[in-house]
């Protein structure tokens, strides 16, 4: 029914596709939306690629592509979960980073290394009330990628996406 | 579609990693509401969840590479006990906390060293996995050496029970640098990591963080072994039981 489309075209129906537990974030704004094929005869094949090895969100994402665009008329879809390249922190856009101080998550601090030792959190800014004076209360937070700190000034607990 | 016997060894190899992270990520997940904090119980939790991905990975290639068409859930739930070649240091029951700690510090530091290495394997998929895996892998390292150092150098009671917990899971960590032949072969093709490349490294790591923690690194000839043969210990029944519980009791259900 739908005429050729192009890869832009269907990066622009499924790049807004909320991740499930940060639902500011979009799967383009976090890097978890990779490559996008448009074969001959009309077949798309889109590529996400997972936060952590065991992130929950996959599945739920894979469902909202697939519904955005057969919503669109393309039923012939197919999206594939990619592990290589590594997914990193350094692959969420600048807008993510905004996006998540508005939504009280602190951004990851600095580039994430190859491999090697766990990074060291720099100065994590209070989401909250701006300060750096902050501690990490737990390595681990809600989801996998985030810890829980809380702010020494204003006294209020938050997550901080934390490296990867 | 015919399978050869080098995608069956890689196959085979990707079992028993997969088998390690599924068995530990099950026993992990019993500290879920258990845990001696609330930030623990987080913690513990994710570092399940972490394993478990790791594990879906590696049993979903194992059942691709092995001929025999099963899939993930298959490998999980449809197995028994000894078909299992995960190692047996992770079918240990969690025993105290200082147990456990011991147990991820030894064993956070395999997967380290093995992933780091598996990064450069010629199998695609493998070194995929393990790029992936051990950057999640180092925060797991990384969380059972603050806490083995702050019990061992902590109180005279917790530096007693971090001691016994290194003491009781002593005599089950050679079994993750023990090689054979499938790994040699692997190794030689660029496939795999030969665990005794590894025992250099782990132990290297796990004796500096002992050593830190005002502890002593055990001395016990005792060691066992078997698991990649299938042979287990006798907790192991028990895990695998539970685990395939629903599975067993529904067959085919989906959710």
């Amino acid at each position: 029914m739908v005429s050729a489309v192009t890869v832009a075209e269907v990066r622009g129906l499924v790049a807004d596709v909320p991740d499930p537990e940060i639902p500011v974030l979009t799967i383009a704004d976090l890097g978890v939306l990779r490559d996008i094929r448009v074969h001959t005869g009309g077949r798309i094949e889109v590529d996400i690629t997972p936060t952590y090895s065991g992130c929950p969100a996959m599945d739920a994402i894979r469902t909202d592509v697939l519904n955005r665009l057969r919503g669109a008329g393309f039923d012939d879809a197919e999206v594939r979960l990619v592990l290589a390249p590594a997914w990193t922190t350094d692959d969420m856009s600048e807008a993510g980073r905004r996006k998540l101080v508005d939504y009280g998550i602190a951004p990851p601090t600095g580039r994430a290394s190859v491999t090697g030792p766990v990074a060291l959190a720099l100065a994590v800014r209070c989401p909250q009330c701006g300060s750096v004076d902050t501690r990490e209360l737990s390595r681990f937070g809600s989801t996998a990628c985030k810890s829980l700190w809380a702010c020494t000034t204003c006294r209020e607990p938050f997550d901080y996406f934390k490296v990867l | 579609m015919t399978w050869s016997d080098s995608d069956k060894s890689v196959g085979a190899y990707a079992l028993r990693l997969g088998d390690d992270a599924l068995v530990l990520a099950q026993r992990t997940g019993e500290w879920i509401a258990a845990a001696p904090e609330l930030e623990e119980d987080v913690a513990l939790g994710n570092i399940a969840l972490d394993l478990l991905g790791q594990a879906r990975s590696l049993l979903s290639y194992a059942g691709e590479t092995d001929g025999s068409g099963r899939s993930e859930d298959d490998l999980a739930y449809l197995r028994d006990e000894r078909e299992f070649v995960n190692a047996q240091l992770v079918e240990l029951p969690n025993g105290g906390f200082a147990v456990t700690m011991a147990r991820l510090l030894v064993f956070a530091a395999y997967q380290y060293e093995l992933y780091d290495r598996l990064r450069e394997s010629r199998d695609e998929t493998l070194a995929a996995v393990a790029a992936k895996a051990v950057k999640e892998v180092a925060y797991h390292r990384d969380h059972a050496t603050q806490w083995v150092r702050r019990l061992g150098d902590g109180t005279d009671e917790s530096r007693r029970r971090m001691q016994a917990g290194l003491d009781t899971v002593w005599p089950y960590v050679f079994e993750l640098v023990e090689s054979d032949d499938l790994v040699r072969d692997l190794a030689g093709a660029g496939l795999a990591v030969d665990p005794a490349e590894l025992q250099g490294p782990v132990m290297g790591y796990v004796s500096g963080v002992i050593d830190e923690a005002t502890l002593v690194v055990p001395q016990t000839s005792v060691r066992h072994t078997g698991g990649r043969r299938g042979i287990h210990t006798e907790h192991m029944g028990y895990l695998v039981a539970e685990m395939q519980h629903l599975a067993r009791s529904h067959p085919g259900a989906v959710w």
